[in-house]
């Protein structure tokens, strides 16, 4: 079986995030980046079904700068196989990706692609659905558990959505993206940090793939969000209740 | 000039306020660019639906049917309502970013060849459309490029569509090629409750870690909630440690919720978790850590142990009533 795992390198999530007074973006110096936390779930999860099934190849690919090497090695001292890097400078936006990756499919075939959710960056939460439209394929988004069927044929995916967990049944090959509670990743190992300094890293140039990447969305600005009025502290139950009925007037 | 297009979301054959926000701000669109606002159900067994749809001030509302639209599922969902907007000449198509939002909107720009747009808060004058980024901390003002456009919009952010005028239902037959389909639901594990649901409760009072498990919940938490007459809510650290369902997550990536009044006990308030309460009107923090983060967001901060203040303000609550 080959997995195909999309993975996204982003601001470590606790970070404080500040937008340039210009409107330009958020402020990134000194901030740490990460491989965005679901898309290490679904490398995490790549790994697991790698390792049930005694054999499969797991094959990452993220799209950015040069840096997100970084998350890719992340990726490779895992555990996963090897590492595709498709360069592009700049915030590269959802439909790109997604095209991006219908390329990359059609290239490597994988019998399964990965990915997070969505980004803690961006929030879209679109890239994994637009996928598997441009594919014809199926998706099972917000993943909490993936059951194979014997056959290979179709999986079994249990997904956390408004009302509680809803299962559906998916041929293969498909898109899963992963939602939080879909397993806990593990910390990368010495050894694998060693290995992953081995193991192949592709670099592709964006515009070797001949994809479309007329702008779909424009960013005008970034703003920060409204600001909340200071709060004030209670000392006694009573006082909370008393100043949310006469003050607040919400009870 | 472009025609909306509303994807009137419904469950167990009701609508929730969500789906009159997503028509809500479907009217707002067309308005603003000049054109008609429509409404869809798609489903079996779709009358009742599309007769109570069309008292919300649409200019016509499409009953959608096929068997294969019996359960929602992305892909026959995505082929009938793209079809359905190309075929009556809708060039945005709306809805509200919940899960079945979330999961179909994508798949529908993909066959428009629609920029799309994810849970937005705010339609500008001038077209524009604002949405959250980096968990609510950088708000994106953005514009769609291409002539259709798909948009999500966050169910707290806009007001639900006043009643208004009795539109005309059209029954449609959906196109659906079958031979493509490569998804079937299986199964729904619903969590029942009698409470008002997370996302349109007055009051929501959601608990997290320090209630250290999930009898505490019952036990403690639960009563001031009913007291209360609030929706019930949790940090995802109590529900990844088991201690209440997943659809009771109020975040980043679980539910947004924008109450009146959002008590958080217990929470130490993440950055993920704001992002799901911040909107709220009044925040109340219950929380024996006084440097929990959750006191920079809260408009009354009351430090204690929450397995005396809850129950003391369970009483005090009652003692108003």
């Amino acid at each position: 079986m080959k997995i195909l795992v999309a993975a996204k390198r982003v601001p470590d999530p606790n970070a404080t995030i500040k937008v340039r007074p210009d409107g330009t973006g958020i402020v990134t110096d000194n901030l740490k980046y990460v491989v965005n936390p679901f898309c290490e779930i679904a490398i995490e999860e790549a790994l697991r079904i790698k390792e049930k099934l005694g054999g499969a190849e797991v094959v990452l690919v993220s799209i950015g700068a040069q840096v997100s090497q970084e998350q890719l090695r992340t990726g490779l001292a895992m555990g996963a196989d090897r590492a595709i890097l498709v360069l592009a400078d700049g915030d590269v936006e959802p439909i790109v990706v997604a095209r991006v990756l219908e390329k990359l499919v059609a290239q490597e075939s994988p019998d399964l692609v990965l990915m997070g959710k969505q980004a803690i960056d961006d929030d879209s939460n679109v890239v994994g659905q637009m996928l598997a439209e441009m594919l014809g394929w199926a998706q099972a988004t917000f993943a909490s558990e993936i059951k194979f069927a014997d056959d290979k044929s179709s999986a079994v995916v249990t997904r956390e959505v408004d009302g509680g967990l809803e299962d559906i049944q998916v041929s293969l090959p498909a898109i899963i993206t992963a939602d939080l509670r879909l397993n806990e990743p593990r910390y990368a190992s010495l050894p694998g940090i060693m290995k992953a300094r081995k193991k192949e890293l592709k670099e592709i140039p964006l515009a070797d793939l001949g994809i479309d990447q007329a702008v779909q969305i424009k960013v005008q600005k970034i703003a920060p969000p409204p600001a909340r009025q200071a709060g004030k502290r209670v000392e006694t139950v009573q006082e909370l209740v008393d100043l949310l009925h006469t003050e607040a007037k919400v009870i | 000039m472009s025609n909306v297009l509303v994807f009137a979301e419904h469950l167990h054959k009701k609508f929730s306020k969500s789906t009159f926000v997503a028509v809500g701000a479907g009217k707002a669109l067309a308005a603003q660019s000049g054109g008609e606002c429509y409404a869809a159900v798609l489903g079996t067994g779709m009358d009742a639906l599309a007769a109570e749809l069309a008292e919300y001030g649409v200019k016509g509302v499409f009953a959608v049917e096929h068997a294969a639209l019996e359960h929602y599922t992305a892909d026959a969902h995505a082929q009938a309502l793209a079809g359905l907007a190309e075929e009556k000449g809708c060039d945005v198509v709306v809805a509200t970013a919940s899960s079945i939002g979330k999961d179909l909107l994508p798949r529908v720009a993909v066959r428009l060849g629609a920029g799309m747009a994810s849970d937005i808060t705010e339609i500008n004058a001038d077209g524009t459309l604002v949405r959250p980024t980096y968990a609510g901390n950088a708000m994106a003002t953005i514009s769609i490029e291409t002539p259709r456009k798909v948009i999500s919009v966050r169910a707290t952010a806009f007001e639900p569509a006043a009643k208004g005028g009795s539109a005309s239902v059209e029954k449609v037959a959906a196109k659906i090629d079958e031979g493509a389909l490569k998804m079937k639901f299986v199964s729904f594990n619903e969590t029942k409750s009698d409470r008002p649901a997370l996302t349109e409760a007055k009051i929501v009072v959601s608990g997290g870690r320090g209630l250290k498990n999930g009898e505490n919940f019952q036990t403690v938490l639960e009563p001031l909630v009913d007291a209360m007459g609030a929706a019930m809510g949790a940090s995802r650290a109590a529900v990844d440690a088991g201690f209440v369902p997943n659809d009771l997550q109020v975040g980043q990536t679980g539910k947004v919720v924008a109450p009146e009044l959002y008590i958080a006990v217990g929470i130490s308030g993440a950055i993920q978790h704001l992002a799901g309460m911040k909107d709220s009107k009044v925040i109340v923090a219950i929380n024996k850590d006084e440097e929990a983060p959750i006191f920079q967001v809260s408009d009354y901060g009351l430090v204690a142990d929450l397995f005396k203040a809850v129950p003391e303000m369970k009483e005090a609550v009652e003692r108003l009533k």
